[in-house]
């Protein structure tokens, strides 16, 4: 007997399973096939929410050690103790993915721990997905009237270098390492090397990160990267600009590792490599082929705003999809796509989706880069505000950073809005419903904003695009 | 290129907009849906017959008659021709609050064109069902406080009826006027037919899945007595008797914006489970809104089971130009006499309303009586002796 669903979902990462919550709300009949035993995908178990954890322990860690005196509290060096830690940040993946396991008995979801593979179309418009999977009850295959894909993406690695699991490992085994590393070798300073370098430099670690590309985090604002390299340089960060892995030798003791950069060739010894240098959408084994699609040439399929593929019936959101890989983006995408099956007329605004960098500080950015309003080549008005001047931040001893605003020097609607500092992963969230909401600098500046917080200084940061601010 | 309301079937003059998928200026391609239009019979799905530009003539909720232009397609090639958005010379559009933007284009109303209330001249959701209560927005001062007294008059609603709700009152007041009804019933036992579904409800399930219903044994009742009885499957036409030599059954389905009846074509040559998928099919097809007009048409006989929501018996109504329908109800257990005992059955009454000027008091009543038997009885369906 084969079982026929409105919508069959491959994947419950963060697009998938709030795709599948949304069309149950919807009144569409919902399956979802997820290979891991655990539902939230890369997010959940081995990317956002882990990472967040031993960010926030490590933090704390560092806190503790590097300002308690500061403020007063003396406290002998604290012992940090990693099972511990790491077993926290089992906890609260575990709670986090029961919580959605909940979430899908609540909403009646049928949910298949198998891999699936798409199998054809039938004359009847159905799509079938077959199943497999180590469980005997499960069925070989599932009819969909539409099918969502949505499997995500899974790290690259460098050429000639595959993981291990041990000693060369992607950003899962970098959160997952039973001791402190001695020297930790990041390859590509994007968010992820720049987190998890974070995490194991605050614990202790010797990090060097070494970057293709002469600057880092390419799609954030250029002076809100600058000053986060430089803070992380103060945290004892080593950078290797415009440097490649050209070999590595595995040693009794570590690794050797080969850098060819702009000044030649320097040997470097590592005891692990963290390879962080670009993800690629996971679709083998997907059965792509056996519908008649065929993913571009950087790994993605091709979607209209509708994200329907190019079989009628078959859909894709999320790592597979163009644009940034981001959770945030997945969700939305999974929600609005599922709404339009629906006849709503709903769609994701890319222009305001935010970026995140849960280093500390943090780094938060929405909409155009002064570098993206400079190559446009219309006129902007720049609004600054440093968190040395906030009083909030003071108090918390996090008077590093700034907001930066960019408005349109015509309309005052807001560009964008990029922050470097405490909290600006929550800020950021403040910019994105105002540029959402079609705010000027103005109409941001006229509004409300508590004392003391550090919001003020993103009030303060719009007054200043008309030059106003009071407390610079 | 102008877009047209499209002849959908016989006795269909008219259309509601119900809904514009494409924004007014939205940039579509050939054969993207561009609206939702429903008649009293259907809702169906416009499609865009050329790439271009879309502008919208008739905004959603109005009734426009068969070939009416609600809109057109502006060529692609004009369009790009056309002085791009943005410009610093013209003049910014107000901003549409994301809320609003979505009411409006779901409502295909162009949002440009309303009076933004909001700060800085910004259209929100306010304004965009405003447009659509047809009254202007208000000014952007506060209203006054409501009376405490709320006025008589908004105790009652008062809503246009929608195509398919007036063409089914149409229909029912024609029935009643325009033919001689009249109501028979009976009472049918229904245990052999229980028996028969516990015993085989999973192999009929795994054999054909669909769950074995009590409709299929009611079709195949009622095409073995409308065979014995032709009358029943007859219609009149002017001074003419009209006798169909084919059964088509009408299966009346309670949907949303009313009681639709797709037909089951040749049910004499239908199987009972395959009776059950197209009823399950008809089911699906009402609750996804992709009923066709073929779907509907014809019909030589109609059966309709109120007993689905609980009722205990009715008088059906006859859809002209039929002759009779036939009315389940819902099943009670009821203390009956058998072999001088008073046992309890699962009891189900039937009614067959009929034309009275075509067929006889007598043929009803016997017609109804074979049907009750062969429900009973199902084994001589099976025998087909």
């Amino acid at each position: 007997m084969t079982e026929t669903y409105d919508l069959v979902v491959i994947g419950a990462g963060p697009g998938g399973y709030v795709a599948a919550i949304r069309a149950r709300q919807l009144g569409m009949t919902v399956a979802v096939v997820e290979k891991r035993a655990t539902l939230g995908g890369v997010c959940l178990n081995e990317g956002c929410i882990p990472s967040k954890a031993l960010l926030d322990s490590s933090e704390l860690f560092a806190q503790i050690r590097d300002k308690a005196a500061g403020h007063g509290i003396v406290v002998e060096p604290p012992r940090l103790e990693l099972a511990r830690m790491q077993e926290r940040k089992r906890e609260v993946v575990g709670k986090l993915t029961e919580g959605i396991a909940f979430l899908f008995k609540k909403n009646g979801i049928t949910r298949l721990t198998a891999s699936a593979s798409l199998a054809g179309v039938g004359n009847d418009g159905l799509i079938a997905v077959d199943i497999t999977g180590d469980d005997p009850t499960l069925p070989a295959q599932l009819l969909g009237r539409r099918v969502l894909l949505a499997t995500g993406s899974s790290a690259v690695a460098l050429p000639g270098i595959p993981f291990d699991g041990r000693r060369v490992v992607d950003a899962s085994g970098a959160l997952a390492f039973e001791q402190v590393p001695e020297h930790l070798l990041v390859v590509g300073a994007g968010y992820i090397g720049l987190e998890l370098g974070s995490v194991w430099r605050r614990l202790g670690a010797r990090v060097t990160v070494v970057e293709a590309l002469a600057k880092p985090l390419p799609a954030t604002d250029g002076q809100v990267a600058d000053t986060l390299v430089r803070s992380l340089k103060k945290q004892g960060f080593s950078f290797r600009m415009e440097t490649r892995v050209s070999g590595l030798t595995q040693q009794d003791d570590g690794l050797s590792v080969e850098l060819a950069g702009l000044s030649g060739n320097e040997q470097v010894h590592c005891d692990r490599l963290l390879v962080a240098a670009g993800r690629r959408p996971v679709t083998d084994g997907l059965g792509l082929e056996n519908v008649g699609l065929t993913v571009g040439a950087d790994g993605r399929l091709a979607v209209d705003d509708r994200f329907a593929t190019a079989v009628p019936g078959i859909f894709a959101i999320g790592d597979l999809v163009a644009g940034p890989m981001l959770a945030h983006k997945a969700s939305e995408e999974g929600v609005v796509c599922v709404e339009r099956m629906a006849g709503q007329a709903s769609r994701v605004e890319y222009a305001y989706l935010p970026g995140v960098v849960y280093t500390w500080p943090e780094a938060a950015g929405v909409g155009r880069t002064e570098e993206q309003l400079k190559a446009a080549g219309r006129p902007y008005l720049t609004g600054r505000f440093n968190f040395s001047a906030n009083g909030r931040a003071r108090c918390m001893d996090e008077g590093e950073g700034f907001v930066k605003l960019l408005a349109d020097a015509e309309s005052g609607r807001i560009e964008g809005v990029h922050i470097i500092g405490p909290r600006a992963s929550d800020l950021i969230a403040e910019a994105v419903t105002a540029m959402t909401y079609g705010a000027t600098a103005q109409d941001l500046a006229m509004t409300f904003h508590g004392h003391p917080t550090l919001a003020e200084a993103l009030k303060e940061a719009a007054l200043d695009a008309h030059k106003q601010a009071i407390h610079a | 290129m102008e877009i047209t309301v499209p002849a959908v079937g016989e006795s269909v003059f008219e259309a509601l907009v119900a809904l514009w998928r494409k924004e007014e200026g939205a940039a579509v391609r050939r054969d993207e849906v561009l609206c939702e239009l429903e008649t009293d019979k259907i809702t169906f799905e416009l499609q865009a017959e050329t790439d271009g530009i879309l502008h919208i003539a008739v905004p959603a909720g109005q009734t426009v008659k068969i070939g009416a232009i609600i809109g057109s397609i502006e060529d692609a090639g004009a369009a790009a021709a056309a002085p791009p958005h943005g410009t610093a010379a013209e003049a910014a559009p107000p901003f549409v609050m994301p809320a609003a933007r979505k009411l409006a284009a779901e409502q295909g109303i162009d949002p440009a064109s309303l009076a933004g209330t909001g700060t800085g001249g910004r259209v929100t959701v306010t304004d965009v069902q405003h447009a659509l209560a047809g009254q202007t927005p208000p000014a952007a001062i506060p209203p006054a406080p409501r009376p405490a007294a709320v006025p008589a008059d908004s105790r009652s609603r008062r809503v246009a009826m929608t195509p398919i709700r007036r063409r089914i009152a149409e229909r029912l007041l024609q029935a009643r006027q325009q033919t001689a009804m009249l109501t028979t019933f009976n009472e049918v036992d229904m245990s052999r037919v229980m028996a028969l579904r516990g015993q085989y409800r999973e192999t009929f399930r795994q054999r054909h899945q669909v769950s074995l219903g009590l409709m299929s044994f009611f079709v195949k009742a009622s095409v073995e007595a409308l065979r014995e009885f032709p009358e029943v499957n007859a219609s009149i036409d002017g001074d003419d008797l009209v006798y169909h030599d084919f059964y088509d059954l009408g299966i009346a389905i309670g949907a949303e914006k009313g009681l639709v009846v797709p037909v089951l074509r040749d049910a004499d040559r239908l199987h009972f489970h395959e009776i059950e998928q197209q009823i399950a099919d008809y089911g699906r097809k009402v609750q996804e809104n992709r009923l066709t007009i073929a779907d509907l048409e014809g019909g030589t006989f109609t059966i309709s089971n109120g007993g689905v929501y609980g009722s205990l018996l009715s008088t059906p109504i006859i859809n002209p130009p039929q002759s009779a329908v036939l009315g389940m109800h819902t099943i009670q257990n009821r203390p009956v006499e058998r072999d001088g005992q008073v046992v309890l059955r699962p009891m189900m009454y039937l009614a067959l309303s009929y034309d009275h000027r075509i067929i006889d008091g007598r043929t009803a009543v016997q017609f109804l009586k074979r049907v009750c038997g062969l429900v009973a009885e199902p084994d001589e369906l099976f025998l087909e002796v």
